[in-house]
């Protein structure tokens, strides 16, 4: 850690400036970096890691690397059973997880994940400057100034990756304490424990507190969702079912559908009354404690004073689909805040961008998006010969992790350049291409409707209009059989040029 | 000490959950999902599936068909509806013409929705009612 401690990036310009040191902004400052773009990176932790240097509570996380796949761990194919790992061009950064894993779980612990993003930011070298607290921010004719505790920092260009993880509460929960403030677990034993919030962290909760606590209520307005209904990560995950299959089997939990009318502390603990959305019926609890587990907000500071439209109990700052704000241009926004860029959210599923497995892309792509648009770079693009476009997009569809990450979200977008031919545009947010205007080509996505296996979805844009195509799902996920060719084929013959269809030889 | 949610507060005014008690709106807000749209973005695409219902928080939509503008929406309004109940892609584009706060709720999710709060379900029928008295105003 000689190297990253090292105080770097002085107060002064700089042509951007990216602030935070999770996994967002250690996969942005990679990618930044590999492009040759100068940029500073200021955060105040004194390590890499973000949040996964604390939480989440019961030190394990919820997304997987599973170790044996029959696929080289270097391969951009394993990326899609790695949703830890950041993502290098190099060996000694790439599928990093899998290496710092114990192999008992195919869920990383906490410390593990943090090992990996620590180790990943000293394989790639990340230059980082530690312990420079961001204050605040303001406007200098183009430059945004940011007020530090190591002085003024300017630039044009400021991405924040700086997490969604500031405990929110709704009013009249002011002084319940959140989730993260969670007493050591063993605190909790033999004790009757009132969750306020039935998402993943609520269960967590309750998961970890099985064994310990007397009597768990989990209560919320909504119904419980679960991710293996929705075929989503919407949803509480598999490894927190537990406390509701306690729940319908033995009653040992109570799950309820209710609003908080109030949580008022008593001598020994608290009374929560509840009134039920059904009937208006009241329910009183006597309880020692209580715990909202109602979600977090980002850490903003001023950047709303500054005109950055937020939304949402997480006040995320709203974007456009490269990750802009929508409404103060020049400042961006990278890591698990991106999921105020909500893309198309077709059928209701959000993307990925909330966790690692999504924002890595994201910030890869921004990346390469600052490059050209802001930096004056033309990025390196292949050119297709017709004969590659059909297997090309079902490969992609097939293989590509970007898109099986990031469904309807990212996809991989071809374009017929007139001077250059067929040109293989790599990874676009697919709101962007079907919303903008440009020259004719086809986006291939991944695509999930919350009830069937996933299936490729096509996008076709000729003359600025842009047309949809479904391709049929596959029981074993393979669209790359002759089935789909023929459907790619139809799709393509009737709205490129017939030579970009031509069956290989 | 009332918990207390700001949007439960503002839906309170719309007439689609006018009949709804506070707990009843409170839980619409958890089942639906607020979004946010920047002027010039596409809400609703038409031709392309998996939409959803749409209630106008705040700002200003259009109506536009083939690229024409038809029609403005604004709080209070909906859009999405018939796509979802009949389970066909949308056919108008629906464009932020100002910045637009949404609730949305995805159309799968739609049908047991209404079926579940009869009140808002009847409250959408008259909306449609009367959608469907204006354009046969129009044509006549």
């Amino acid at each position: 850690m000689a190297q990253l401690a090292k105080p770097l990036f002085p107060a002064g310009r700089y042509p951007l400036i990216v602030v935070g040191s999770g996994p967002g902004a250690l996969q942005l400052t990679y990618s930044l970096t590999r492009l040759g773009i100068e940029h500073a990176v200021l955060s105040e932790d004194p390590a890499p890691g973000g949040m996964f240097r604390r939480w989440p509570v019961f030190q394990r996380m919820l997304s997987w690397t599973k170790p044996f796949t029959g696929l080289d761990r270097e391969s951009r194919a394993y990326e899609r059973y790695d949703w830890n790992s950041l993502l290098a061009d190099e060996a000694a950064g790439r599928a990093v997880m899998a290496r710092v894993m114990d192999g008992t779980s195919y869920f990383p612990s906490r410390p593990e994940m943090e090992r990996g993003l620590v180790e990943f930011a000293e394989a790639s070298s990340l230059r980082i400057r530690f312990g420079c607290r961001w204050e605040s921010t303001s406007r200098e004719g183009e430059d945004f100034v940011l007020r530090t505790s190591d002085g003024d920092y300017r630039s044009p260009l400021v991405v924040f990756a700086v997490g969604v993880a500031e405990p929110w509460r709704p009013a009249g929960l002011e002084g319940v304490p959140h989730y993260g403030e969670l007493r050591p677990a063993a605190t909790y034993a033999d004790r009757r424990v009132f969750i306020i919030g039935k998402q993943n962290s609520g269960f967590e909760i309750a998961t970890g507190l099985l064994p310990l606590a007397r009597q768990i209520v989990l209560a919320s307005p909504s119904a419980t969702k679960l991710s293996v209904n929705t075929h989503s990560l919407v949803g509480v995950r598999a490894r927190y079912v537990q406390p509701y299959e306690d729940s319908v089997l033995a009653g040992g939990v109570l799950v309820l559908d209710t609003s908080i009318d109030e949580v008022k502390r008593t001598q020994n603990g608290y009374q929560v009354r509840t009134r039920s959305a059904k009937d208006d019926s009241v329910l009183t609890f006597e309880v020692d404690d209580v715990i909202a587990a109602t979600g977090f907000a980002s850490p903003l500071r001023d950047l709303p004073q500054l005109g950055v439209a937020t939304f949402g109990q997480s006040r995320l700052p709203a974007q456009t689909p490269f990750w802009e704000s929508a409404t103060v241009p020049g400042i961006y926004f990278a890591g698990t805040i991106n999921q105020g860029a909500q893309g198309m959210k077709k059928h209701g599923i959000p993307s990925n961008s909330g966790a690692v497995q999504g924002y890595r892309y994201n910030a890869r792509v921004l990346a390469a998006h600052l490059a050209e648009r802001r930096f004056g770079m033309r990025l390196p693009r292949r050119q297709l010969d017709a004969k590659e476009v059909i297997p090309r997009l079902l490969a992609e569809a097939s293989h590509g992790p970007e898109l099986w990450h990031q469904r309807s979200y990212l996809a991989r977008v071809l374009l017929v350049d007139p001077d250059h031919g067929i040109v293989d545009e790599g990874i676009v947010p697919l709101a962007h291409f079907v919303d903008s205007a440009g020259p004719d080509g086809v986006a291939v996505a991944l695509e999930s409707n919350g009830r069937d296996d996933p299936y490729p979805a096509v996008y076709i844009r000729r003359g600025g209009s842009v047309t949809e195509h479904l391709l049929e799902s596959s029981p074993l996920l393979d669209f790359e059989g002759e089935d789909h060719r023929k459907a790619l084929v139809s799709a393509l013959d009737r709205l490129m040029s017939p030579s970009i269809s031509q069956p290989q030889p | 000490m009332a918990v207390q949610d700001d949007i439960a507060d503002r839906i309170a005014g719309f007439a689609l959950f006018a009949d709804l008690s506070g707990p009843e709106r409170e839980q619409v807000v958890h089942i639906f999902e607020e979004a946010w749209f920047s002027e010039g973005e596409r809400i609703l695409r038409q031709g392309f599936t998996g939409s959803g219902l749409y209630i106008i928080l705040d700002g200003t939509a259009a109506i536009r068909i083939d690229g024409v503008d038809r029609s403005l929406l604004k709080a209070g309004d909906y859009f999405g509806e018939i796509s979802c109940l009949l389970g066909e892609p949308p056919v108008a584009d629906i464009v932020a013409v100002q910045p637009l706060h949404c609730l949305v709720l995805p159309s799968s999710e739609v049908e047991s929705f209404l079926k579940a709060h009869p009140l808002v379900m009847f409250r959408l029928l008259q909306g449609e009612a009367r959608k469907v008295r204006t354009t046969t105003k129009w044509l006549s």
